[in-house]
């Protein structure tokens, strides 16, 4: 690979997790929860970009489709229709301390733990997954799973459906 | 420059879990944890993709494994926000501390 592509990754892999972690940061910050929703897409962009750098672009296509589009537009969905917890934000006080100690804690130890882990790396190694394989792998090799998927999926979307169904209008005459 | 390998997406990985983690913990609107474990999710998927690149032998693994993961969060991100719109509709807000009805 010539130096030039090296740099090239390196440069948009600190500009994409730069941009992913701010607004990460945006989401569990911001008091406003709208504005932390429209943040949530754009982290949800960034990671897409980052699967990029991972030569996974299918699953970069996928990222945009199902979290940039539908989870995005459904979490959105959820604060109009939830209209009054716009003005409420984070929780104040004795909750605050505890949860950034915990997160801190969790983020050393995993960041150290992946540092000092033996990962087999290098040999045998895929540079480039085209899509091909995913959808091979997909389709054979765990075919089971993505059959039981759409089962879950399923069982979820009447779940959801049951879930916020109007109580006392089963006969639904209007 | 050095050059990107597994360790960086690794502790980016890291970085976004602690990240969704405080905010799964310290919000206080239920929609705000929503969106934190969504972040918890996204972290995860960019370590399986990540490992599937990088370490041998992981072949097409690490991207199917993150798919299963995307359609889990989208059944587990819907079937929340039903039960939000529920407890909405029941209590008039949608804050987390209000919820104790199963609170001994």
């Amino acid at each position: 690979m010539p130096p030039s592509a090296d740099f090239g990754l390196t440069l948009s892999f600190y500009g994409l997790a730069t941009l992913t972690v701010v607004s990460a940061l945006m989401v569990v910050s911001l008091r406003n929860i709208f504005h932390a929703g429209l943040f949530l897409v754009l982290a949800f962009i960034g990671v897409a970009g980052i699967y990029l750098t991972l030569n996974a672009a299918f699953m970069a296509a996928v990222q945009v489709l199902v979290y940039g589009g539908a989870i995005a537009v459904m979490m959105l969905f959820a604060i109009f229709l939830t209209r009054n917890a716009m003005t409420q934000g984070n929780l104040s006080g004795r909750f605050q301390a505890p949860a950034m100690l915990a997160a801190l804690l969790i983020g050393v130890l995993f960041s150290y733990a992946f540092l000092m882990a033996n990962w087999a790396s290098g040999k045998g190694a895929a540079e480039y997954l085209p899509p091909e394989q995913v959808a091979d792998a997909l389709f054979n090799q765990f075919v089971f799973p993505f059959e039981l998927a759409s089962i879950m999926l399923l069982i979820a979307m009447i779940g959801a459906i049951v879930l916020a169904r109007t109580p006392g209008r089963e006969t639904e005459d209007a | 420059m050095i050059e990107i390998g597994l360790s960086h997406y690794m502790v980016l990985s890291a970085v976004l879990f602690s990240i969704g983690l405080y905010g799964v913990l310290s919000r206080r609107n239920a929609v705000g944890v929503l969106m934190s474990v969504e972040l918890l999710l996204n972290s995860v998927n960019i370590a399986l993709i990540a490992i599937g690149r990088y370490v041998g032998g992981a072949g097409a693994t690490g991207q199917v494994f993150a798919l299963f993961v995307i359609t889990v969060a989208a059944a587990e991100a819907s079937v929340a926000l039903a039960l939000l719109i529920a407890i909405y509709r029941d209590r008039g807000a949608v804050d987390v501390e209000s919820a104790t009805a199963l609170q001994g």
